[in-house]
């Protein structure tokens, strides 16, 4: 990987001594972002575009790879040197922008701001709540006690960034916004931020790891699909993220334009009714006359496997995404380490499902409403009218209702539908996907806050329990994939796609598709001729 | 003429405080905003503090309380998702809406009138034909797929203009403006000519019928009899009093201009005040669509106000003192 990017900055540097005019032009690039930045305060609001610009700007203790795997940031390496207590080895000589040196009091007090950013709307409090105590060995070793074992005291490091305490001291958001305080470790320092327009920054030229390809670097954000393409082809842009379904066969035969893509993190599925119990109405659900049923069909398992096998992903996954999404059957993809083995897609087998219902007592079927976002994930309206279809095959006559994300996700939320679609994006860890959706909702633990279909299973909550304070990485891993099985066979939620993510650009440049779907600045570099 | 403006600046703080209402009953309507900001996988307890930081946790008949004194003070609260005072983050963006605007209509007025006076002087003229069958083009065609044609053909195909963007601007009064530089001017003229199609047509329109109207006033005979130049008759007889209905509509066409170019901003990912307000209705972000409506409602007074006085200098019969009630 090192050896690759030297061998690409010295043929960049070469080009550029040897073609003066096109040099220039390949020291700096133009990228254009579909989603807006809201901030740059890296723990100011929990957003992807917000996070993948943090990324740029500044380092944390552990970094990820494109595939989510966790390297070494500003941490050299880090052991739990007592069951309640993790030791982290810093990385010397690392320099901040200004010229700050990064100690482990920088840690302390990256760690003591998360809770205390005002007026955040998500904020990064949840990976500093574990930590009772904070003990600085040396400048360069930091320890953090916590009440319990913590295995997942690395990934949570993996969504921290780190601060200078002598700078950002008493900075508010608002000087993150204007630059003046947007000071970290990492690959680029910001020159402008026009907020809602672009963002420009320039190469940190002293950087600890490997240089980026790019001396200069405008990330503009253009929230329009089409308007985004077309900047693309217009070469306006060099690069864009989000590259729409609807243009992608288009640009895959245009010879001026590259694709980068991936299977992503990003599960989109089906929440079920849960919360009825057997004996209750579900809210959109009634017999073939329109009457209440008298009883929730989705608390039979049979019932949930009928509607999961009458699903065609691969028609799906064809015709309604382009091909941008692999089927699933789970919520992570094959090559994760939390990946359950043997749990594949459901085949699409509308006569089984047909037996099922009649097995559970609905040779009939009975009615059903699906219901859905109409601008929150790609396709999802289309997505929902297809399953409509589906479903009615096999005699569940389903209607369809899709509505603006700001009105659907506060009624999911208090369960008010039958059936709904909806998405997840993982960090590779399959306890994150556990805890939050299939965990029964649990407030002390944190549990469950994104359970929308309220699923509940005791066998899944004890895995997840004993996991969380295993610190044998192994036994850990078995455990979550175990609870992962459990639920998957027991179809606590539908599973439906995981989406690829696709970035497009210009042939002249290469980038490292990330499976986390940021667009970061130093991913991209000339592409190799 | 104070007593009238006393009474229309009273109306107008009514307007607004009855908008404000409405708008925050409407906002709590549609959904939770900490719903829509929070990262999914934040558990109930960071839930709960976000609700509170946000100050949602109140009744809403408080949180509006706290919005009005805070309001008096000329504070109209932060933006849930950028953390800035609402009002800044407005006027930050002003500047890039309201030269788009005003481009938007000084094309709409250099093309429109000159067009709309000839098909009105020559109604049965090929040529006003032609013009008169543009217009209805102009009307009828998307606004956002004319975007996407202009930015295919002249960005794509031919390559001539910038597809996007602002571009280099220059500063004004501490102000950035893409209208100072040639750059800028260049990614200008596309988003402009967008905005004013329907303006030209709606001016062409205008002119025409009252071109054809006037030219039947007795007046104009008269004129005509006395045995004046045509152009004195046609630029100082007929141009005057046509002008009224067109200064009417394009200012209020101007006001909905700003207020309103949602779609063609977003299609030339123009940063301006269309896309903030577009942006924060997506994510309920209250505080800068409160404070964005009240400041539309103020502009629209302010400019009907602008309108009556320029008809008193037009025209010498009309008496602000009666208009008033």
């Amino acid at each position: 990987m090192t050896g690759k990017l030297r061998k690409l900055a010295l043929v960049a540097s070469t080009a550029f001594i040897g073609l003066s005019a096109q040099g220039a032009l390949a020291q700096s690039v133009t990228m254009a972002v579909a989603a807006p930045v809201t901030s740059l305060d890296p723990h100011y609001h929990q957003l992807s575009p917000n996070n993948a610009v943090a990324d740029t700007i500044f380092d944390k203790l552990v970094n990820t790879d494109a595939k989510s795997n966790n390297l070494p940031g500003l941490a050299l390496s880090w052991r739990a040197v007592e069951p309640n207590v993790w030791e982290f080895k810093l990385r010397p000589n690392v320099r901040f922008h200004n010229g700050n040196e990064f100690t482990a009091e920088d840690v302390a007090f990256t760690l003591q701001r998360l809770p205390n950013v005002p007026n955040s709307p998500s904020s990064f409090a949840a990976y500093s709540r574990p930590i009772q105590a904070i003990e600085i060995v040396d400048p360069l070793t930091i320890r953090f006690r916590t009440a319990a074992p913590h295995p997942l005291m690395p990934l949570d490091m993996t969504n921290v960034r780190i601060l200078d305490r002598e700078t950002h001291q008493n900075a508010t958001t608002e000087e993150f916004n204007a630059g003046r305080a947007a000071i970290g470790t990492g690959p680029y320092r910001v020159v402008s931020h026009r907020s809602g327009d672009r963002i420009e920054f320039e190469r940190n030229d002293n950087y600890w790891g490997d240089r980026a390809a790019f001396q200069r670097v405008i990330y503009r954000m253009i929230t329009n699909d089409a308007a985004r393409t077309a900047a693309l082809l217009a070469g306006d842009v060099e690069f864009i993220d989000q590259v729409p379904t609807s243009d992608l066969a288009k640009l895959r035969q245009d010879n001026r334009i590259a694709l980068s893509e991936t299977v992503g993190l990003r599960l989109i599925f089906l929440g079920l009714d849960h919360l009825r119990p057997a004996n209750e109405n579900s809210p959109f659900i009634t017999d073939n006359d329109g009457k209440p049923l008298g009883r929730n069909p989705l608390q039979d398992v049979r019932v949930r496997r009928a509607l999961s096998i009458a699903i065609d992903r691969k028609a799906i996954v064809d015709r309604v995404m382009e091909g941008a999404a692999v089927p699933a059957g789970q919520f992570l993809p094959e090559g994760v380490y939390t990946h359950v083995p043997g749990v594949t897609p459901p085949p699409f087998d509308p006569d089984g499902a047909r037996r099922l219902l009649a097995e559970a007592g609905y040779p009939q079927g009975f009615r059903i409403q699906l219901n859905g976002p109409n601008d929150r994930y790609v396709n999802d309206a289309r997505i929902i009218q297809a399953i409509g279809q589906m479903w009615t095959r096999i005699g569940v006559r389903t209607t369809v209702e899709a509505q603006p994300w700001t009105t659907f996700i506060g009624r999911a939320g208090r369960a008010d539908f039958s059936s709904h679609l909806i998405g997840w994006g993982s960090n590779p860890d399959g306890s994150h996907p556990l805890r939050n959706i299939l965990a029964t909702v649990t407030r002390e633990k944190g549990w469950g806050s994104s359970n929308r279909g309220r699923y509940s299973n005791p066998r899944v909550d004890g895995l997840l329990d004993q996991s969380l304070v295993e610190l044998d990485e192994a036994k850990r891993v078995q455990m979550v994939i175990e609870a992962q099985r459990i639920a998957a066979e027991d179809v606590g939620v539908i599973p439906l796609h995981i989406q690829t993510n696709i970035w497009g650009m210009r042939r002249h440049l290469a980038h490292d598709a990330r499976n986390d779907e940021l667009t970061r600045a130093q991913d991209v570099r000339p592409a190799a001729r | 003429m104070t007593v009238y403006l006393v009474r229309r600046i009273l109306q107008a703080l009514l307007v607004v405080l009855a908008m404000s209402l409405i708008v925050f009953i409407g906002v709590y309507a549609i959904g939770d905003p900490v719903e829509i900001l929070i990262s999914p996988d934040a558990d109930q307890i960071e839930r709960e503090r976000a609700v509170q930081a946000l100050g949602l946790d109140l009744p809403l008949w408080q949180q509006y309380a706290v919005f009005l004194t805070k309001a008096l003070q000329g504070d109209l609260g932060r933006s849930f998702v950028y953390n800035e005072p609402a009002l800044k983050l407005i006027l930050q963006r002003m500047p890039a809406t309201l030269e788009l605007a005003f481009g938007a209509t000084i094309i709409a007025l250099i093309i429109g009138l000159p067009l709309g006076l000839y098909a009105g002087l020559r109604p049965e003229g090929r040529f006003s034909r032609v013009i008169m069958a543009g217009s209805i083009l102009g009307f009828s065609l998307p606004t956002f797929w004319v975007g996407l044609m202009l930015i295919m053909v002249f960005a794509v195909y031919l390559g001539w203009l910038p597809s996007t963007g602002r571009g280099d601007t220059g500063t004004l009064l501490g102000l950035q403006w893409s209208f100072l530089t040639w750059d800028g001017i260049r990614h200008m003229t596309m988003p402009a000519i967008n905005l004013a199609l329907f303006k030209i047509s709606l001016v062409i329109r205008l002119t025409r019928a009252g071109v054809r109207e006037t030219m039947l006033m007795d007046y104009v005979k008269f004129a005509r009899a006395k045995g004046l130049s045509p152009a004195r008759v046609t630029f100082v007889h007929v141009f005057k009093n046509i002008l009224i209905p067109v200064v009417t509509v394009v200012g209020l066409e101007l006001g909905s201009t700003i207020a309103f170019s949602v779609v063609t901003e977003s299609v030339f990912a123009w940063p301006g005040m269309g896309k903030l307000i577009i942006d924060s209705i997506n994510v309920l972000d209250r505080p800068v669509i409160v404070a964005y409506l009240m400041m539309i409602v103020l502009m629209f007074i302010a400019i009907n106000l602008i309108v009556d006085l320029t008809y008193s200098m037009l025209d010498p019969r009309v008496r602000l003192e009666s208009k008033g009630t």
